[in-house]
């Protein structure tokens, strides 16, 4: 009992010359913590450029007549094939659907091979050999009001989808 | 500082030693080839070729760089293995364990970009094999699973610094390989001989 009215004696006794050490010690290292946080907090926005100076995900790719029927077109620097059929054109991702490397037509066999892995594609970018998960994406295409063709890669469509000319 | 005793102290005590070793090595020839290299998509390769053929000495040093790297990355997992096997990750060197583990998965991080500054074909598509895989990880990346990040806000694209291959790529690699995890490597190291010291010197077969 003699304990328990000495221990609320202690707490009371706390002096104004504790509590403002005692604030300060913690308000120096809420400075600190709260400046290190947003230096952090900066650091991380900081890496995530506003703009980026990258080519447009739309972008036009001629007349129907600059292609011949059953070629495929390697756009290397878009990384998109353009394969014309008889009925039209589709745009496939030059893009592995694996781990990201671009496939190569090759024109013997009628596929498209991926240099890194090993994964095949047919002509019509449905996978069937190695190890990609899915077919090589089709991009939208449409015909510009001047009569050229555009390609949209930012807009996926299904695997029948065919510009018909 | 207590020594393991004589009699008790085996080669495979020096792989620790000899990652360091290399690690220094590689830290004193890093600046001089930065003295030759460019990191510009433009220029990379062209300085490479230049470096290798006719800066004097630029071959020998670039090799001994590339050299220290690969055996480094050999040295640290063996390392690593040595600790393993003789059981001198437990009390009191757990910590020490776990600021190993950082330190490996930092030196692959530094074989993995040092890869990618020549910017030739191999590692333009090691790059984009890297970057692929950062975008498909889970949670971090905007294709893996549980992704909550889109296209322009995830892993991938701080790594790249955009949703493409480019320019600003080659600068984040260069600062990351030069900079960034050289700097957390050397801070993680020192901490590493710390707990060393603290534990009563080089851990000897329990």
């Amino acid at each position: 009992m003699g304990e328990t009215v000495a221990k609320a004696e202690k707490v009371v006794k706390t002096t104004r010359r504790e509590a403002l050490r005692k604030g300060l010690f913690w308000g120096c290292w809420g400075i600190f913590i709260g400046f290190a946080g947003m230096l952090g907090i900066s650091i991380v926005r900081y890496a995530y450029p506003r703009i980026v100076w990258e080519p447009s995900s739309t972008f036009k790719i001629g007349k129907p007549d600059d292609y011949a029927v059953g070629s495929v077109t390697v756009m290397g620097d878009r990384r998109v094939f353009l394969i014309r059929t008889e009925g039209g054109f589709y745009a496939l991702s030059a893009i592995c659907t694996h781990l990201g490397c671009q496939p190569i037509w090759e024109q013997d066999n009628q596929v498209f091979m991926c240099p890194c892995h090993g994964g095949k594609f047919y002509k019509d970018g449905i996978n069937f050999a190695g190890p990609p998960p899915r077919p090589l994406p089709r991009f939208l295409m449409t015909f510009a009001p001047d009569g050229r063709m555009m390609v949209d890669k930012a807009k996926e469509v299904g695997l029948d989808f065919i510009l018909k000319v | 500082m207590k020594w393991v005793p004589l009699g008790l102290v085996r080669y495979t005590f020096c792989l620790g030693g000899l990652s360091v070793f290399f690690f220094l090595l590689c830290i004193l020839t890093g600046p001089f080839l930065m003295m030759y290299y460019i990191p510009s998509v433009d220029r990379a390769w062209a300085d490479v070729q230049d470096l290798s053929n006719v800066v004097p000495f630029g071959r020998f040093l670039r090799n001994l760089h590339r050299w220290s790297g690969t055996l480094m990355v050999i040295c640290v997992p063996v390392h690593m293995l040595r600790v393993f096997l003789q059981g001198a990750y437990k009390p009191p060197r757990q910590l020490n364990w776990l600021v190993g583990v950082t330190l490996l998965l930092l030196t692959y991080l530094m074989a993995f970009t040092g890869y990618l500054l020549p910017w030739d074909n191999e590692a333009y598509w090691a790059a984009t094999v890297g970057m692929t895989m950062g975008e498909n990880s889970p949670i971090v990346g905007s294709k893996g699973p549980f992704s909550i990040l889109s296209q322009d806000k995830d892993i991938a694209y701080i790594l790249r610094g955009g949703t493409m291959l480019g320019q600003p790529s080659l600068t984040r690699f260069f600062f990351a390989h030069c900079v960034a995890i050289p700097g957390a490597m050397a801070g993680l190291m020192g901490l590493h001989f710390f707990n060393i010291h603290k534990a009563g010197g080089m851990s000897g077969p329990l």
